[in-house]
């Protein structure tokens, strides 16, 4: 595999900001928002998109000359549910606690609106390779978003990054605590994922003015 | 009665769908800009939800459960087809928008023109399968639950995208910073309206019930004092 073609590299770094699938397309905000209280729920649920992204994208490429146009929603949803069916079968036997933690969300990349987006956007007018690469750009463009979220929200909602503590020990008030510095526990709290994908937004939009809407 | 009672309110203020789980962001956040399309697309949403909840419900029961499908034979009570739900569920879904659509179509093609690309969107909107799939790991009892359920959550989500396209007009004539304008306002005000919704954290626990505490059980120790000296010393044993 040598380098990239010019156009090709820019399937991928596309979606990480200027076609950014949360927030400029406005696909797949539900699973950023409800699982990003832990920085490693985030991760996982990163992972598993580009997996059931990447290899659909190939499947329904390969496929697309052959599936009817009138059940070609009922074929991709068979498509996505088989590789989230997987997807969750190996969450379940190698990280049963994580996937109790994601819960119902890890179902529901089904309707994930990135995974279709993408299927009728680019998957069905394109050939397999590039079609895997536009899969790959916009799941690292998602798990960019979820990882920025993840990271405000466990570290100032719990004080800790992956678990392992960063501030100092809440309770023994060692490190940042013992200057009185406490916990925001309302980081936790779904409301303020939207409010830190807002405030990303607001950044993204200053930086770039052709994206702002009138 | 009152469980029927309790799980409506849980599911429209509690756990709403959007404030609390954030299910069905896409088509909210896309479809919010008009109150008219709002409600159209709330209705849709409420319809699809009160049809397709108690459905998969009776196909969790009797197909998907450990050990649901005993009404086939006593040898079956082992198999678990759990790992089946998925795609089971989106198959009914996909098929009751699709009857849904052309019902619609049939009877009223002004709602049908009106709501255009949205119908067969809501197949994918994450708050149906989202319904379903909270029903079946939240145990849902009853078929009457599940139906109750399926309205409940779905009259939650229309009350959100009814609030947010209200303030979405009346908010085009403030003065919001242009690069929040549009997007970004509408995450940050649906994130206050969550945190308003919070509040009603506390309406269906505590108040005037007395709970009936447990007996506590009390453990006596019994303790015998030593009377005399010479029980207290060391005897060797023959």
């Amino acid at each position: 595999m040598g380098l990239l073609s010019k156009k090709d590299a820019k399937l991928i770094t596309d979606p990480l900001a200027d076609n950014n699938p949360i927030t400029i397309q406005v696909l797949g905000i539900c699973s950023a928002l409800a699982i990003t209280a832990e920085l490693k729920a985030s991760l996982v649920m990163g992972i598993a998109v580009l997996f059931v992204l990447g290899i659909g994208n190939v499947v329904i490429s390969l496929m697309r000359n052959i599936i009817p146009s009138k059940i070609r929603i009922i074929v991709q949803l068979i498509v996505v549910a088989s590789l989230v069916i997987i997807v969750d079968q190996v969450l379940k036997a190698y990280a049963y606690e994580l996937s109790k933690t994601l819960s119902v969300f890890v179902g529901l990349i089904i309707t994930n609106c990135i995974i279709m987006g993408r299927f009728e956007a680019f998957a069905l007018g394109n050939g397999p390779w590039k079609a895997f690469l536009d899969g790959i750009g916009n799941a690292l463009g998602y798990a960019v978003i979820l990882l920025a979220v993840g990271f405000f929200r466990e570290l100032l909602g719990s004080g800790t990054l992956f678990g392992i503590p960063v501030l100092g020990d809440p309770i023994e008030k060692t490190g940042l605590y013992s200057t009185g510095y406490e916990n925001n526990g309302f980081m936790l709290m779904p409301p303020m994922a939207l409010i830190i994908v807002g405030l990303i937004i607001w950044v993204q939009r200053s930086r770039n003015t052709t994206l702002i809407e009138d | 009665m009152i469980e029927h009672i309790e799980l409506f309110f849980k599911s429209i203020f509690i756990d709403n769908m959007v404030f609390a789980v954030f299910l069905g962001m896409c088509s909210y956040l896309a479809v919010s800009k008009k109150v008219a399309t709002a409600v159209g697309l709330g209705a849709a949403v409420i319809f699809v939800l009160a049809i397709t909840v108690p459905l998969n419900w009776l196909l969790d029961q009797y197909l998907l459960q450990p050990g649901a499908l005993v009404w086939l034979g006593p040898e079956f009570a082992e198999y678990d087809l759990g790992f089946l739900s998925f795609i089971m569920f989106i198959a009914t879904i996909a098929t009751m928008v699709q009857l849904v659509e052309i019902v619609v179509e049939k009877f009223s093609p002004s709602l049908y023109n009106s709501l255009g690309i949205f119908l067969p969107l809501i197949a994918v909107n994450c708050a149906i399968l989202g319904g379903s799939l909270f029903m079946q790991s939240r145990e849902i009892e009853t078929l009457g639950l599940a139906v109750n359920y399926g309205i409940s959550s779905g009259i939650g989500w229309f009350l959100a995208i009814l609030a947010i396209a209200a303030i979405r007009e009346k908010i085009r004539y403030s003065n919001v910073p242009a690069p929040l304008r549009g997007l970004g306002i509408t995450f940050i005000v649906t994130g206050l309206m969550g945190i308003g919704f919070l509040s009603f954290g506390g309406m269906l626990t505590g108040g005037d019930e007395e709970v009936e505490e447990a007996p506590k059980e009390v453990v006596v120790v019994e303790t015998t004092e030593i009377e005399k000296e010479e029980d207290n010393q060391l005897k060797i044993v023959n």
